[in-house]
């Protein structure tokens, strides 16, 4: 237990987990990170083809599987901005995806509000707000909180709203909200299949583009100061705890948006998916793709995904075992995530200089 | 009226009294030393004023405000900056955006989101790297220098704010005896629009760049005084012959 302790530990960014980084590297990682060579964006090409060309091999049921798959990396995207980029142990990020998912099954049951351009941006501000109120109770006291403090109190706060969701007759209880009526554009209703999947594809990669273009910019800059050292860049002047609280509820409205989206895409919501088990669940899609480069946490969502589909198909009755086993493996060699075979430290760091190094070709 | 104005700081840590009613006062533009043995409380006190510390009593003044309180990130919009013993610049990241990062502190975050500090900035970027003579190697990584010069980077970003006063602590801890001459060259300048505390071990450096000195000595002040003053001083002498 103490040894699994250490690699979870090491697998936390610097600001928590400390030196362990570095030493971690591959050779042939660090090898790659010297020559400057970059391999994330050919990662994210790869990534993107195998997404637009999945439903026309697979048979339609398993088109629906990729659908979810792509709504939990939606998901994974938020913790990985909140953890993997700002620090922040969030052990509660379910709260967001599912209070959106059942604000929007409400809306339709109750208001049968079902157009797509309500109940998306509704979910989204659901996740926004809950992570706004949170954050800023948690992240925006005077002096920084602890990371204990943090982690508890967003885990509280799932398990709490999972508690609340089961107890309230409202919410459907136990069993939750079933059959909610599909999400319409027009006349036109978004079933199961091909259409839904590229419509939750396309939003993945507007949403990916969005985050990527965050923390490439300056700000991203001040994130990876704030990840290596939280007192130095307060020192420097920086209001650390507000850069906390902004990425933590950009992660909420992400949440939340894919939290509408999984309600819409499985017709039902339950309490589960408020509570701490899909909160688990999305720190382990993180970890084991590799926090901090985005692209990570959706590798880890889809092989996680797809790894124990496969494994409760052929294994019927020892598959949670065997995928126990293989993350715990995971996370005792790979600290930095099944990326960390591909990436080096310097591009996981990540550059800022993108504008500025066009200038200086130009220039030369 | 002084910048900066410690009065009777008492720090306390379970059983151990680090300080017992330590005092330092630093004009505009003067660069004061703090002395003292191992053990003295010379770390703590530079903390307390810094606020990585919390004072157990006293007050620390600061352009005529009582800052005992202030968070550091609210000292540092005050004016005030400091270097760390440890260094803490980002290894990967290039000594361009290690000076961007400083300076970019206060900008709003519309121009951090859309990456316009790195036009607004540059100029300011260029001219620290140029005065701490690291302007050649602007794009390398600051893993890849030497450890004097990743002394400098940081000097150069703790000065990034413009502050009124810079704590140092250790500047030039581990530094070849080049390298320590350079780094007083380095500090000279700044002297026109900031101040400096130094804590350090090697007295021969703090002779050459200090105005005044403060030496502590379990806690308390032992004496203060102009650099002839202290090496005139028969207690002080006392307590480095005893160390020695």
């Amino acid at each position: 237990m103490p040894k699994v302790m250490g690699a979870l530990k090491k697998a936390i960014p610097a600001e928590i987990g400390g030196e362990a980084d570095a030493a971690m590297e591959s050779s042939a990682a660090a090898g790659q990170a010297a020559s400057g060579r970059k391999v994330l964006p050919i990662v994210e090409g790869v990534v993107l083809v195998a997404a637009l060309l999945a439903p026309l091999v697979l048979q339609d049921y398993l088109t629906v599987f990729a659908t979810r798959v792509i709504i939990l990396a939606l998901f994974a995207l938020s913790f990985d901005l909140v953890w993997g980029y700002a620090g922040i142990m969030s052990f509660g990020q379910a709260l967001f995806f599912g209070s959106a998912g059942y604000g929007v099954a409400l809306l339709a049951r109750d208001l049968d509000i079902t157009n797509i351009f309500l109940v998306l941006p509704a979910g989204t501000i659901i996740g926004l707000t809950f992570a706004l109120l949170l954050g800023g109770f948690l992240l925006l006291g005077r002096h920084p909180s602890s990371v204990i403090f943090v982690s508890l109190g967003t885990l509280t706060g799932s398990y709490a709203a999972d508690r609340l969701a089961r107890g309230w007759y409202y919410l459907g209880g136990q069993n939750g909200i079933p059959s909610i009526a599909p999400m319409t554009l027009g006349g036109y209703e978004f079933s199961e299949g091909p259409a839904f999947y590229y419509f939750v594809l396309g939003i993945l990669v507007v949403v990916y583009l969005l985050c990527r273009f965050l923390v490439r910019s300056q700000f991203g800059l001040a994130l990876a100061g704030l990840r290596e050292n939280e007192q130095r860049i307060a020192f420097f002047g920086y209001k650390a705890q507000h850069l906390k609280a902004i990425i933590f509820t950009i992660g909420g409205a992400i949440a939340g948006l894919a939290g509408s989206l999984y309600a819409f895409h499985e017709g039902f919501v339950w309490p589960n998916m408020v509570g701490v088990v899909v909160s688990t669940q999305v720190v382990l899609y993180v970890l084991f793709g590799g926090s901090g480069t985005l692209i990570g946490a959706v590798i880890g969502t889809v092989i996680i995904e797809g790894v124990s589909f496969w494994l409760s198909d052929n294994y019927r009755d020892i598959w949670p075992i065997i995928l126990g086993l293989l993350l715990l493996l995971v996370i005792l060699f790979r600290p930095l995530g099944l990326i960390s075979f591909l990436l080096g430290e310097r591009e996981r760091v990540g550059s800022f200089d993108a504008v500025r190094k066009e200038k200086r070709d130009a220039a030369s | 009226m002084p910048l900066l104005e410690a009065a009777g700081i008492k720090k306390i840590f379970g059983k151990l009294t680090a300080l017992d009613g330590a005092a330092l006062t630093v004009g505009e533009n003067e660069f004061h030393g703090l002395i003292g043995p191992n053990g003295s409380g010379k770390s703590t006190l530079m903390k307390c004023i810094a606020g990585a510390e919390v004072p157990t009593q006293g007050k620390v003044s600061f352009v005529n405000t009582d800052i005992t309180a202030f968070t550091p990130t609210e000292r540092a919009r005050a004016g005030m900056s400091l270097k760390f013993q440890i260094t803490s610049v980002l290894p990967t990241l290039t000594l361009y955006d290690n000076i961007l990062l400083a300076l970019q502190a206060q900008s709003s975050l519309f121009d951090l989101v859309f990456s316009r500090t790195r036009e607004l900035l540059h100029d300011q970027v260029m001219t620290m790297l140029t005065q701490f003579r690291l302007a050649d190697r602007a794009f390398d990584a600051a893993a890849a220098l030497s450890h004097g010069q990743q002394q400098w980077l940081e000097i150069a970003m703790a000065l990034a704010g413009k502050p009124k006063l810079l704590l140092l602590d250790e500047p030039t801890g581990g530094m070849s005896l080049e390298e320590r001459r350079v780094t007083g060259e380095l500090l000279q300048p700044i002297k026109q629009h900031c101040s400096l505390v130094i804590v350090e071990h090697d007295l021969d450096f703090i002779r050459d760049i200090c105005d005044r000195l403060t030496v502590l000595d379990q806690g308390k002040v032992l004496a203060s005084g102009t650099v002839s003053e202290i090496q005139a001083n028969k207690s002080v002498q006392e307590i480095y012959l005893r160390r020695a």
